[in-house]
């Protein structure tokens, strides 16, 4: 198998971001035990300077190498940031901080992306906010994704 | 990095033996020659290479002119099974063809996938399954033999689980029905005694860097009845069935390593037995571990545990920081990203092969490590269930 890079094995063996926040704003929950990785992403959410901000995140995984480091480094990427600017990281991002990641390990960083915009997601439906369209149909892919993941494997759920 | 290296993985592969390597220096540039060459010093490979040829013979209790040197395990496998499929005898495409082959679902992959090559061509293979504790009864073999029936491929000990399959009354059931039998040796030869008359085999394939030997030199064993057809073509070495000049020093290599294998394999079962048991004593005392495989038909070098709520491949890179080499079946450290075939036959739940571990041990491992290994992996199972988003009471 292709080798993992020393910037994922870093955040591999020492991740940064993991925990677990007590009364989260929001939780994203994807992935699922058959298929082997399983992240939740938790955020706490206030408003900075008129704007609603991503102020606490952490995530746990059971997973590979590669979930764990997606984990960790969309945490980083994430945290900080306004809910508006966070909605705009994707997998890309993702790959490109960790400087790459082995081609059959790149599905990680999705669920990683996944995993970020579906605690926005909940959050936005508890505070009753109104979710972007955009949003609303990532949503709904991340939802069909993992359906077609578990299709493509057999899983169950 | 830690300083202390520990290497458990040596079904993957072993590292040569200080004799091996000196057994083998002459053949490099020394004796250099071809040994179809008529001169001296095509002599001096040939005999080289006949007196190797006749050790190996001699530790299975075959003819020499039964052995054939093979490039790798895998060609030995695909020579055993596609040559025989090939043959005259197999009379493919005619009135009177015998296209079937009896194999199980926990073959190695050079096995598996020559199988699977002939069945997507016409070939009639039957798959047979193994029990919970990964192994195969011999009267589901003899259940599958039909009048076509040309082949039965039956590993001997499993590359995953270490479990030993029942080839001797399988090798009796072939003889019986007139079906040559093939064993994928790879995992026993050089650990297991083997005698091939006595247990009825028909065909065998070894491989010489699972027993201390070099990289890159196997054989096919294949009883003098046996019709059978090349898959390599061209000058004719090896009684026609492996063209190419022979790696000398390679055979040279595997016969010295099978000679320490048959000095050594009694005080190192018995050595080597012990700390294994040691070890899995350890490792059962972690919550949410099981052993896979049956526990008395195993190969004693073989460890292979699942620990519910981690994932194998996390597990082998914390492991191997700690200075720990192993291997997994979890389907995040394979190219498919599905599990091992292996464990999804005797049972096991994906999430189950996913946190699976294997532990092969070898000469250089001592009973002084085995705590330590035993401490670290129960380190490495904790910290990786506590970034987990589970929580049980481990």
């Amino acid at each position: 198998m292709e080798q993992y890079n020393k910037k994922v094995m870093q955040h591999f063996l020492k991740p940064k971001n993991v925990g677990e926040i007590k009364n989260p704003d929001g939780v994203g929950k994807v992935g699922n035990l058959v298929c082997g990785d399983i992240m939740h992403v938790f955020i706490k959410v206030k408003e900075i300077k008129g704007k609603d901000t991503i102020y606490q995140i952490k995530f746990q995984t059971l997973g590979c190498a590669a979930a764990v480091a997606t984990s960790d480094v969309v945490i980083d990427l994430a945290k900080g940031k306004t809910i508006q600017d966070a909605l705009k990281i994707t997998n890309q991002d993702v790959v490109r901080e960790l400087g790459g990641l082995p081609a059959i390990k790149v599905h990680c960083s999705l669920l990683a992306e996944q995993a970020l915009s579906e605690a926005i997601y909940d959050y936005m439906i508890k505070k009753g906010k109104k979710v972007p369209k955009e949003l609303e149909e990532k949503h709904k892919r991340n939802q069909e994704h993992e359906k077609n993941f578990h299709d493509k494997f057999k899983c169950e759920k | 990095m830690s300083s202390k290296r520990i290497y458990l993985d040596h079904s993957a592969t072993t590292p040569v033996a200080e004799e091996v390597i000196e057994a083998m220096e002459p053949y490099f540039s020394e004796k250099f020659g071809n040994p179809s060459s008529l001169h001296s010093f095509g002599r001096e490979s040939r005999d080289a290479l006949e007196k190797s040829r006749k050790q190996i013979a001699d530790f299975i209790g075959a003819r020499p002119s039964e052995i054939i040197f093979t490039g790798v395990g895998t060609e030995a496998d695909n020579l055993a099974i596609m040559g025989v499929a090939f043959s005259e005898n197999a009379a493919f495409g005619t009135k009177n063809q015998r296209n079937h082959i009896i194999t199980s679902k926990i073959e190695h992959p050079a096995v598996r996938e020559t199988c699977k090559y002939l069945e997507k061509r016409g070939w009639k293979i039957t798959w047979l399954d193994v029990n919970s504790e990964g192994l195969i009864n011999p009267r589901d073999v003899e259940n599958a033999i039909t009048k076509e029936t040309i082949l039965v491929t039956i590993m001997h000990v499993n590359n995953e689980i270490g479990t030993i399959q029942p080839i001797e009354e399988i090798g009796k059931i072939c003889a019986k029905h007139k079906v040559y039998f093939h064993t994928d040796a790879v995992q026993s030869y050089g650990k297991i005694s083997i005698n091939v008359k006595k247990m009825n085999i028909d065909l065998l394939s070894a491989s010489a860097h699972k027993i201390y030997g070099p990289k890159g030199i196997g054989f096919l064993y294949v009883h003098q009845d046996v019709k059978i057809v090349p898959i390599t073509h061209g000058g004719g070495h090896e009684t026609g069935l492996r063209s190419g000049t022979e790696n000398i020093p390679g055979i040279v290599g595997f016969a010295k390593a099978t000679e320490l294998a048959s000095k050594n394999m009694k005080s190192e079962a018995e050595r080597i037995g012990k700390m294994k048991d040691k070890l899995v004593k350890e490792l059962l005392k972690i919550p949410g571990s099981r052993i896979n495989g049956s526990k008395d038909q195993r190969i004693y070098v073989n460890i292979n545990i699942s620990f519910e709520g981690v994932e194998g491949e996390a597990l082998l890179l914390r492991l191997d920081e700690k200075g720990i080499a192993v291997s997994t079946g979890s389907a995040c450290s394979s190219k498919s990203l599905e599990p091992s075939p292996v464990l999804t036959a005797i049972g096991l739940k994906p999430e189950q092969a996913h946190g699976s571990l294997r532990i092969t041990f070898g000469k250089e491992n001592r009973e002084e490590d085995i705590d330590y290994i035993a401490e670290q992996i129960k380190n490495v199972v904790g910290s990786l269930r506590k970034i987990s988003p589970f929580k049980k009471n481990w």
